[in-house]
């Protein structure tokens, strides 16, 4: 590397370092149409066992955040609980009835034998049947705490959905502030119930497309920071990056393989943008795709059998797929003007596009065996749709006057939710994987 | 209210590149009655504006050489008749200048997926590209760099607003 890139590499890690100190405004959760048949449960206040002060966000809060947010539990307001039960000794079934919930989890928290992190340990009970449903411990390091309030919420979850949950993963999306020379784009990573925003990367150019490796360390991204696009792929926690394309023509559209070892991308270097993979490890190229119409936005399969990808080979833009060692490629959305930017849902049954109709554009999910769409979103700019990594729910950028928002809808459009950024454009988000 | 500025500005400058007729300014006229000719006035023979190889014509609002921006219909990567002038003008200017480097940047309105318009943008520029090198320009000469529609000029979402966006700038890097 040039003195140039070593200089460049080093003040970025310098700025992202300054830029994750800074005070980020907070992602507000907001419901706006709800669940009549959502579970009325209980999360009783943890009992703090450990010697250090509670915290100012406590375990019974996140929890009952998560649930609230998924839109399928309607937690009780803490304030409106008039025992605190810590164990099932403790709890007069009774009394919850009385209370209208169907479910309680009691639980403390304390510091695990060899001293450091914290061990959150509690119980789940159907509160008609007084049957317990869970019964667990779970530990986690220093500093770790929310994370393991997350991982609770996503066992409870399980347990009374069947579906695992995805509240202990994070969140990557794209802000834009500043018009003209104060212009600013940050890419920035926080949990998925926005707490603890952190910019990975900040540019007065713009970013786009951020895509999460599958062991959630990595993030590529397209920036026009060289003044064309490129790809870049970087280390959430240590910030260092590396260049994977720059050349001439269109960089775009970056899309890891389910093992990591690959990656698929848009290079129009050839005159028109195709599909290639790379082979990470050795930097190799392979050209997917050969057709004169655009080809971009590829995503793999979770099971790796498959690249979807958006063509407008039929005339306007669809949803195709071929094997990811090449052949034919054969057309997916049967229906509609316009199936752009596919996300595919983890059990690879069903795939979430931006769906255009006229001047609209909404949410809707194809499902591949029934060959039928389910629009989930009203519009009517709405794109960049990526599906929760348990498939309950697909997070996507919307406008909200002249503002782009984020927000999230349950995979069967039931519950759609806002998430706001206090100022700037917020777009282009990316669910991480499950993260163990 | 910048927004709305920004706007006013875009639509003054798309005003700007319609073509239109502007009337002679009058000659001075000189203040003593008795009737003397005009006197000499100090300034350079305005260029040809037709004459398309004159660098002059860059800041000559007269001629298709200032013009830089081609506009596009939704969806569409054609240059329409009406911007084909231009096109022949920069075209021409290339032709005649060989160490001239134009960049040729193409854009989209906001609808539509981003990375998709990345690609409907570089059609853009590659139609103007194509038109160019057919009269005269040469390929090393040109680059089509695709902004897709990272780089709008207003930000409300309105038609008025969308047709300033779907648009190719012909950025000269080296005269």
């Amino acid at each position: 590397m040039t003195v140039n890139e070593n200089v460049k590499k080093l003040l970025i890690i310098i700025i992202t370092l300054l830029a994750a100190q800074t005070a980020y405004a907070q992602l507000e959760i907001e419901i706006i149409s709800g669940n009549p048949g959502a579970l009325p449960i209980a999360i009783v206040p943890f009992q703090w066992q450990e010697a250090g002060p509670p915290p100012v966000a406590s375990v019974d809060e996140i929890v009952s955040g998560d649930l609230y947010r998924s839109g399928l539990f309607k937690p009780m307001d803490a304030a409106d609980m008039v025992e605190r039960p810590v164990d099932e000794e403790s709890i007069r079934f009774g009394t919850w009835r009385l209370l209208k919930v169907d479910y309680i989890v009691v639980g403390s928290v304390r510091t695990p034998t060899d001293g450091s992190g914290h061990e959150l340990i509690y119980q789940l009970f159907d509160v008609h049947t007084q049957e317990r449903l869970l019964s667990q411990v779970t530990t986690v390091g220093p500093g770790d705490l929310r994370f393991g309030a997350h991982r609770v919420a996503d066992a409870i979850y399980k347990a009374l959905t069947g579906v695992p949950g995805a509240f202990s993963t994070r969140i990557a999306y794209i802000t834009a502030t500043g018009l003209g020379p104060d212009q600013r784009y940050e890419l920035v990573v926080a949990d998925a119930d926005g707490f603890g925003p952190q910019s990975v990367v900040g540019s007065p150019e713009p970013l786009l497309s951020p895509a999460w490796s599958p062991d959630g360390k990595k993030l590529a991204y397209v920036s026009f920071e060289k003044g064309n696009s490129a790809i870049y792929m970087q280390d959430v926690a240590t910030g260092s990056r590396e260049l994977i394309s720059s050349g001439r023509g269109i960089n775009g559209a970056p899309s890891f393989s389910p093992d990591g070892r690959k990656m698929a991308l848009t290079l129009s270097k050839s005159g028109n943008p195709e599909i290639y993979v790379r082979e990470m490890a050795t930097g190799r190229l392979t050209q997917l795709t050969q057709h004169w119409a655009i080809d971009t936005e590829a995503v793999w399969s979770p099971d790796g059998r498959h690249i979807y990808f958006t063509s407008d080979r039929g005339g306007r833009p669809q949803i195709y797929r071929v094997a990811p060692a090449g052949g034919s490629p054969e057309r997916v959305t049967l229906e509609g003007e316009y199936n752009a930017r596919a996300s595919i849902a983890p059990d690879g049954r069903r795939i979430a596009v931006a769906y255009g109709r006229g001047n609209e554009y909404r949410i809707a999910v194809w499902d591949i065996e029934t060959e039928r769409f389910t629009i989930l979103t009203p519009g009517v700019l709405d794109e960049s749709p990526s599906f929760a990594p348990n498939g309950s729910m697909v997070l996507y950028a919307t406008r909200e006057g002249n503002r782009g928002v984020l927000s999230a809808v349950s995979s069967d459009g039931s519950v759609r939710q806002r998430l706001i950024l206090s100022e700037g454009d917020v777009r282009e988000p990316a669910w991480s994987p499950v993260i163990r | 209210m910048k927004t709305t500025w920004r706007l006013t500005l875009a639509l003054m400058i798309a005003l700007a590149l319609t073509a239109c007729q502007t009337t002679p300014k009058p000659e001075p006229v000189e203040p003593t009655s008795e009737p003397e000719p005009t006197p000499e006035v100090e300034t350079a023979p305005a260029p040809d504006p037709h004459d398309f190889t004159d660098s002059r014509n860059f800041d000559n609002p007269e001629s298709l050489l200032s013009k830089r921006v081609i506009y596009f219909d939704f969806d569409k990567s054609t240059v329409r008749p009406e911007y084909r002038g231009i096109v022949s003008a920069h075209a021409a200017y290339a032709a005649a200048h060989s160490s001239s480097r134009i960049t040729l940047e193409g854009h989209a309105d906001e609808r539509g997926t981003r990375e998709y318009n990345l690609g409907l943008a570089e059609r853009r520029g590659n139609a103007v590209d194509g038109l160019m090198s057919a009269q005269g320009a040469r390929g090393s000469q040109l680059v089509v760099v695709s902004y897709g529609e990272e780089r709008p000029t207003c930000r409300v979402s309105d038609e008025d607003c969308w047709s300033l966006n779907r648009r190719v700038e012909v950025v000269y890097t080296a005269r």
